[in-house]
């Protein structure tokens, strides 16, 4: 794993993830997943020199024989199994890592989408873990994993949302589907700060957890 | 990886006897499938091109109730078994002709003409061996055969990744 002298930076800071809560039925019947996230200060922009040069240094070290064993690894693996668990087809709704790693094969390299996006992109291609973002100034209270309540809907999303859908919500109300789909209703634009927000499921230790944060966190700082 | 495969037995227990506990047990068994078929998938690579998709229930994250647990379970299952048996068939495939590129190498000119791929004995790469006579046509009326084999084709260019 690369340090994250590669970008070029490294925090003077330590982040300290925040622990989300997960609704309790939630937590009873998928035991281990978790949401935690860090609020780093930086907007939506075109990403710097040191992040363009790690997406290339990550492009020339990734190919097609990764993308196909990645599935054999234990952190894309365990999210496999989460989408399995809740109804997803994960070779037609990809996880985030298996995303990345398609889209790296179609295009020929990690193109840049601009910050926070390429940050994830190099933390979840590093770590494997599932990593959003959020724009924090947006952010009401403590963000949790929990299914939707008669009526919600997604912000920037028309129509309401078939009750039970398992969404990340902040105190208010829904910000995004738990995973799948596009709509982060706007919320993927910070303009101050960025909350990065990483999805832990069963089988995804804490560590690299920790690691996709501060990874992500280094990027969007450099 | 292993703590997947584990029962949630404190779990289970705390939550009751009720479908709830089905439910645990059936997504063990859907993440012991899914590494199954994942390591079939990579095994398979780049031979053959093995079809793991299984429907999914919804089209956006929820929590599945037993009958869809069931529907996933066995639909992996299913492309298990579909995917030994292909896996097996190609084993059958590639053994015979790991036999009969030995008796072509002991004796080329028994199988004259003859062309069997990497692909063909399950190797990487796109060489092959191929049963050729030497000096062309003046070899082939001598009855002068060899075993010609190619080292594959070459890289076709720099990767565009490190060209930038």
């Amino acid at each position: 794993m690369a340090g994250i002298g590669a970008t070029g930076s490294d925090l003077d800071w330590e982040p300290l993830p925040e622990q989300g809560w997960v609704a309790p039925h939630l937590a009873a019947e998928f035991p281990g997943l978790g949401i935690a996230w860090v609020e780093v200060e930086g907007r939506a922009a075109r990403s710097p020199e040191p992040v363009l040069r790690r997406l290339r240094d990550l492009s020339d070290r990734f190919y097609g024989s990764h993308a196909i064993h990645m599935r054999e690894r234990p952190i894309p693996w365990a999210y496999r199994v989460f989408f399995r668990q809740i109804g997803l087809d994960p070779d037609r709704t990809r996880t985030p890592v298996e995303q990345l790693a398609l889209d790296r094969l179609h295009d020929g390299a990690f193109t840049t989408h601009g910050m926070p996006a390429d940050a994830l992109t190099i933390a979840t291609v590093e770590t494997g873990v599932a990593l959003r973002a959020f724009d924090a100034t947006r952010l009401n209270g403590k963000l949790c994993i929990r299914d939707s309540a008669p009526g919600e809907s997604l912000p920037g999303k028309p129509g309401e949302m078939a009750q039970g859908t398992l969404t990340i919500a902040d105190e208010q109300a829904p910000l995004a589907l738990l995973f799948g789909g596009s709509s982060n209703g706007g919320q993927l634009e910070p303009e101050r700060r960025t909350a990065i927000v990483a999805v832990q499921v069963k089988g995804v230790p804490q560590a690299a957890i920790d690691e996709a944060l501060w990874i992500a966190c280094a990027a969007i700082e450099s | 990886m292993p703590d997947l495969l584990d029962r949630n037995t404190l779990t289970a227990l705390r939550v009751g006897g009720d479908e709830r506990l089905a439910r645990a047990e059936l997504r063990r068994q859907i993440a012991r499938l899914e590494h199954e078929l994942c390591r079939l998938s990579v095994e398979a690579f780049p031979r053959l091109d093995l079809d793991t998709a299984v429907p999914g229930h919804f089209r956006e994250p929820r929590v599945a109730g037993l009958e869809e647990l069931e529907r996933v379970r066995d639909a992996l299952a299913e492309r298990i078994a579909g995917a030994r048996l292909v896996l097996k068939e190609q084993s059958v495939v590639e053994t015979r002709n790991r036999d009969l590129l030995r008796q072509m190498l002991a004796a080329p000119a028994e199988h004259k003409w003859l062309r069997i791929s990497r692909a063909d004995v399950g190797e990487p790469g796109c060489g092959h061996w191929h049963s050729r006579p030497r000096l062309g046509p003046l070899g082939m009326l001598m009855g002068w055969w060899r075993v010609k084999i190619s080292s594959g084709c070459p890289l076709s260019g720099r990767l565009a990744a490190v060209e930038r």
